[in-house]
């Protein structure tokens, strides 16, 4: 060992992410890579979970809480001969404000036994503001789709009624917004109706 | 003014007096609005549950004492006023393992002391030859499953941690990894084993019912100190599950039973498969081949919603059989305080009566005495070393 390398103790902790979905593994990757921590393995494959993890020997695994292969990791704690050492999971009953957060973010973590709190502590944080942020983008995007779904039903929905009433393209959209704020609906259900009934009078 | 509830709930059958008790207005009746969560690990449904995010919620029996001792996780007293489920777990095989157990077998097969003998001889077999140990799946730890599996296998002389592997597999993965070869059994609940019968690559070779005649599953399990505040509440969700486990158990309700249970946002199979378990009628085979057993999954009947202390003493036994827990006197005594018969006996006004709980009953080794564990753990050979 050089006179360089740091103590052991302050190297950096190998972190591993199981997560099913590779874009939140990769935002998250991504974000501890960015504050300096820079050993992250992801497992996106959940065969093999537990052993794979005692292959890569992490001092901490981060799991999304949507995952069910949480359950596989409590076999950790087991008294076995596959356990080469003990983990424990990241719920310090002193700190209900940090699990809470995790919690609501959906995300868990579970840490090897004798590790630092204040280490652990910003690494959670990152996990818990990168697991929101990803929510956010999710529902961002969410959204988007389900105007551009709804959009492409208007469209069709116009078209029936000029092709059966003879009307313009704008006389129809005229029609459904008129119908719609009649029967205070969105003219996204209006349009839906539209096809629903020309789907069964067809 | 109603009662605002969060219960966490697995997608199980043996979630059915929960699941009914909310979806068929029985919770509504007591005055109760229960917001019931379907999780996906009983890791969420205990951290949940101890950290304040769930009310009360359907549990592992042997999690609510794990908890309650401060075993492989944080310390959270937990009682169980409800029992959900007796029985109601099965063991599958692959094909292969099923006609090497059926090639083995000297005796019934629905005898499990036949089946745990040839399933010896298979080991034995394969040992000579050099091949893998044989891999079982079960849900967790601290399950039903796990003791079950691990007390039928040794009464056969199968050592569960030195002739086999047991992993633990959450039950949606289980069906593919027995037709991948991952695994060669499992012991899950419903409906997964009917799952993998209908799927074409497993056969259920016992009912837990088999193996031990009365075996507390699932419990409704609360906070000890959420459930000491507010006693009037939990009374009621005890009076609404109880009587959604009397609903269920009529059997000209089971189809309805089973249509609520069959919902997306509920268990989210076919009602006809849910059905199965609740009739005690399953198919065991790919072949077409039934079996029935009418107390596979008890619900309500033989007081089975009524916690039985010498239950939680049982299942705390198997901790400290498998070396999850180290037997103290006191440790037993909190175990049993998790089950709390005098919550249900006040909740349904009925006097104690203790002569409504069922004895264990098994087919290997003496009768079950809580007051003698160490002489009921060393009437078993396996495991030889004990703490």
């Amino acid at each position: 060992m050089t006179a360089e390398q740091p103590p052991k103790a302050e190297q950096s902790p190998k972190i591993v992410i199981v997560d099913e979905s590779p874009i939140r593994a990769a935002i998250l990757e991504e974000g501890l890579r960015e504050a300096g921590y820079s050993s992250v393995v992801r497992i996106s494959e959940m065969q093999s979970l537990l052993a794979r993890i005692y292959a890569l020997d992490p001092d901490i695994i981060v799991i999304d809480l949507e995952n069910p292969s949480r359950d596989i990791l409590e076999q950790m704690f087991q008294v076995s001969r596959a356990v080469r050492r003990p983990i424990a999971m990241f719920v310090d009953q002193s700190d209900a404000a940090s699990i809470q957060a995790s919690v609501d973010a959906g995300v868990s973590a579970y840490i090897v036994d004798g590790l630092k709190k204040e280490r652990i502590k910003p690494i959670l944080d990152l996990c818990v503001s990168r697991f929101n942020a990803f929510a956010k983008l999710q529902d961002e995007l969410d959204r988007t789709k389900s105007a551009l779904e709804e959009r492409k039903v208007i469209d069709r929905a116009k078209g029936i009624l000029m092709k059966l009433k003879g009307l313009t393209e704008e006389e129809a959209y005229v029609l459904m917004r008129s119908t719609a704020m009649r029967e205070k609906k969105k003219i996204g259900e209006i349009a839906q109706s539209i096809l629903t009934a020309s789907e069964l009078l067809k | 003014m109603t009662t605002p509830l969060h219960v966490g709930f697995i997608p199980l059958v043996d979630a059915a007096a929960l699941i009914v008790a909310v979806d068929k207005g029985f919770a509504k009746a007591e005055g109760l609005d229960v917001n019931l969560v379907r999780e996906v690990s009983w890791s969420n449904v205990r951290d949940k549950l101890n950290i304040g995010l769930f009310d009360a919620a359907h549990l592992l029996a042997p999690v609510a004492i794990a908890s309650s001792l401060g075993l492989g996780h944080v310390k959270v007293p937990i009682v169980a006023p409800f029992n959900l489920g007796i029985n109601g777990n099965a063991i599958t095989v692959s094909a292969a393992l099923h006609t090497a157990i059926l090639r083995e077998i000297d005796g019934d097969r629905f005898d499990p002391m036949a089946t745990a003998r040839a399933l010896a001889r298979v080991v034995a077999a394969r040992r000579k030859s050099g091949a893998e140990p044989l891999t079982f799946a079960m849900t967790f730890p601290f399950s039903t499953h796990n003791y079950q599996l691990r007390f039928w296998m040794a009464a056969g002389g199968v050592d569960p941690d030195e002739d086999v592997r047991l992993v633990v597999l959450p039950p949606p993965f289980m069906v593919e990894s027995l037709e991948s070869g991952h695994v060669d059994g499992f012991c899950v609940g419903a409906p997964w084993n009917s799952i993998a019968v209908d799927h074409g690559v497993g056969h259920i070779l016992h009912f837990v019912a088999d193996i031990l005649v009365h075996a507390a599953e699932k419990v409704l399990a609360i906070r000890q100190g959420w459930a000491e505040k507010n006693p009037d509440t939990v009374a009621r969700l005890v009076r609404a599950a109880s009587r959604a486990a009397d609903f269920i158990e009529q059997p000209g309700n089971r189809g309805e039973a089973a249509r609520i249970l069959a919902q997306p946002d509920r268990i989210g199979v076919d009602a006809e498969v849910i059905q199965r378990t609740l009739d005690g009628r399953l198919k065991i085979s790919p072949d077409g081949t039934f079996r029935e057993n009418s107390r596979y999954l008890l619900v309500g009947r033989e007081a089975a919603g009524r916690p039985d202390p010498a239950q939680a003493a049982w299942l705390y036994s198997q901790m400290v059989r498998w070396t999850q827990a180290r037997f103290s006197p006191d440790a037993l005594r909190a175990a049993m305080a998790v089950f709390r018969p005098e919550l249900y006996d006040a909740a349904l006004s009925k006097g104690a009566d203790v002569a409504a709980n069922r004895p264990i009953g098994a087919f290997d080794g003496p009768a079950f005495n809580p007051d003698d564990i160490a002489g009921y753990l060393a009437a078993f050979k396996i495991p030889r070393r004990r703490v």
